[in-house]
């Protein structure tokens, strides 16, 4: 018995939403009374044994070039047979793109019960239930899973980090990995600028914005933040901004701590992909505006007049 | 060349959302049903588009529900399907759904299985992939952009943090989202074909129902937005970076 969570990378490096499901598959083998341990697929340059400082106790490695690519089929194979190989009765994903690729495929095959977009720790006090959004976010629902081996995809930005002192045992794991029958022929990552569904802060745009050629004020504040960009589904159709910024039903679903929405109505479709957001603050010069409704902070007024302020009161504010 | 082209029934994105039966229960009460976006504006759309460029593809479409699904597959089939199949089950647990489709997907032998992202009542993004899994053939999820050229299939794909494009020999199993294709409404010809299209309804094969629900809650209320003059933005900087705390 033990917990497993599977580590996603890319270009041999850990994902920040890894270090969040190692820091909450450590919660939950605590509760259950037993040990978190790792699976790491492909090759990594980051140091395994420090993931000890998540709560982690051992680290399985297959590290096989052929798996730096997530193709489901062989990460399935393999990452099952992790899971038997090492016992674990619970499994761990992050539920974002590799985690929607891969986990219920894994769950498919050890015939495991799976809850996708966790939310917050399972109750195991009677069984395994898991919380989790339903309806884009407009509720939660209480899923038991009722399988000897348990599967958890969490929703990004749902749990928070915690490093502590520890180091892991690092363990080669030898899978025989068969060839792939997917190639990829190209692959473009966004570069420089902060994934969105990993950004702290995103700072998003509307129709209110009126145009492309306006977007260097929201940009500014972006900059100013450090944050992500987004847009509503309109300004994505319009080809106003890269159709991988929309954010909604239909687009991303994100939950940073900040999302900042500027000239954006707050239609119910928009709102269920930003909803699980901490701090909401909405800047529309319509007061009737739907977001307002959803809003923790905002401010009624002329976006082109409020937002090159607030840049500036934030450059003011960190500056002293 | 055939697709199979799997349909959900969801609640309309407008529909209010709430619960009977001590939570326990999806109120139906004045709910507009409609095909889940992601299968009837994407996956659907995709495969049509594809039947238009070549006589030889044929479209069924599968979807496992109750007779209240029957409305959902009439408009699917209206927007240009050729032959659907029901599944007689009200069962919401994701592994015995994709059982049930990965059966049909077996006896049919089809060349390509299209799912959409995911349903937008649960938000599960798991049948793909399971069904994949248990008919042993590749999974390419979130795609973005689907070509077909022969029995070769190039999808650019949603990664972390990007996109790549895969190169897969046919049989796979796609999930859709948008960029694959372009909403279309049915027309008046579509509609009257539809109605002598054939919906097979077979009973369900025995599998197991690994997850359950307990109950459902609803989100607690907002607070309530604090309004900061538009002449006042520092204090909206300080709200946020002492009351907030987030920057
Ligand atoms: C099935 C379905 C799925 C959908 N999915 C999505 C989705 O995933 N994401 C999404 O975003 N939408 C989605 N939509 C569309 C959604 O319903 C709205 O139409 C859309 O979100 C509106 O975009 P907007 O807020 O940018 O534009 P508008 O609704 O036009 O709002 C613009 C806002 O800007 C304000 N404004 C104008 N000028 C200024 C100014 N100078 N200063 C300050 N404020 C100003 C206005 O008061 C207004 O509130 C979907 C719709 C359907 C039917
Ligand atoms: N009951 C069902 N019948 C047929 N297809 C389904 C059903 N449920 C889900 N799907 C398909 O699987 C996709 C993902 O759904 P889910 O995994 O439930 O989020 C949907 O977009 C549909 O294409």
């Amino acid at each position: 018995m033990s917990v497993l969570i599977f580590v996603d990378q890319t270009e041999n490096h850990i994902k920040k939403a890894s270090y969040e499901v190692l820091t909450y598959g450590a919660q939950v083998a605590k509760q259950m009374g037993t040990t978190a341990e790792a699976l790491v697929l492909g090759t990594v340059n980051d140091d395994l044994a420090s993931l000890g400082k998540y709560g982690i106790t051992k680290v399985h490695q297959v590290a096989n070039e052929s798996l730096n690519h997530v193709d489901t089929q062989l990460y399935a194979k393999v990452i099952a047979e992790a899971v038997t190989a090492s016992g674990a009765n619970v499994l761990i994903f992050s539920h974002n793109q590799t985690g929607k690729a891969v986990a219920a495929r894994v769950a498919a095959r050890l015939k495991a019960g799976i809850v996708t977009g966790a939310c917050a720790l399972p109750d195991t006090s009677n069984g395994f239930v898991v919380r989790k959004t339903v309806f884009s976010g407009k509720a939660f629902a209480n899923i038991s899973i009722n399988s000897p081996v348990r599967i958890i995809s969490l929703n990004p930005n749902s749990y928070q980090t915690v490093a502590g002192e520890g180091t892991a045992e690092v363990s080669a794991l030898n899978v025989a990995v068969d060839a792939s029958k997917v190639k990829i022929t190209a692959v473009n990552k966004v570069s420089g600028e902060v994934p969105l569904t990993e950004a702290d802060i995103v700072v998003s745009g509307g129709r209110g914005l009126k145009g492309p050629e306006n977007w260097g004020i929201l940009l500014d504040l972006a900059k100013e933040l450090h944050a992500a960009t987004a847009c509503s589904r309109p300004v994505g159709d319009a080809h106003w901004r890269p159709h991988h910024e929309h954010v909604g039903q239909t687009g991303v679903q994100i939950a940073p701590n900040l999302y900042i929405a500027l000239g954006i109505s707050g239609a119910i479709q928009h709102l269920a992909g930003v909803n699980r957001s901490k701090v909401i603050v909405v800047i529309n010069k319509d007061p009737e505006a739907p977001f307002f409704k959803a809003a923790d902070y905002g401010i009624v007024g002329d976006l082109f007049e409020v937002v090159p302020k607030l840049t500036e009161e934030i450059h003011k504010m960190k500056a002293s | 060349m055939k697709i199979l082209v799997c349909i959900s029934k969801t609640p309309d994105t407008t529909s209010k959302i709430a619960f009977t039966d001590g939570n326990k229960k999806f109120d139906e009460t004045g709910v507009q049903w409609i095909i889940n976006p992601y299968d009837e504006w994407y996956s659907l759309v995709r495969a049509i588009e594809l039947k238009e460029k070549d006589a030889a593809v044929t479209i069924h479409l599968v979807t496992v529900g109750g007779a209240d699904c029957d409305p959902i597959i009439r408009k699917a089939l209206a927007l240009g399907g050729d032959e659907a199949i029901r599944v007689n089950s009200d069962s919401t647990d994701s592994y015995f759904i994709a059982a049930q489709i990965a059966e049909v997907a077996k006896k049919g032998g089809y060349d390509l299985i299209f799912t959409g992202k995911e349903a937008i009542d649960y938000n599960g993004a798991s049948i793909g992939g399971m069904v994949a899994e248990l008919v042993d053939i590749p999974y390419v999820s979130l795609a973005t952009l689907f070509e077909l050229n022969g029995t070769t299939a190039t999808i650019t794909r949603e990664i972390e943090g990007g996109e790549e494009v895969a190169e897969v020999s046919l049989p796979v199993v796609v999930s859709c989202q948008k960029g694959v294709a372009e909403q279309r409404i049915p027309n008046m010809r579509g509609i009257m074909a539809a109605r002598t299209k054939p919906l097979q309804v077979v009973e369900p094969v025995a599998a197991d129902t690994l997850t359950s629900v307990v109950n459902f809650e609803l989100p607690p209320a907002k607070a309530g937005v604090k309004l900061v003059d538009a002449d006042n933005v520092a204090e909206l900087v300080r709200l946020l970076h002492e009351e907030a705390k987030v920057i």
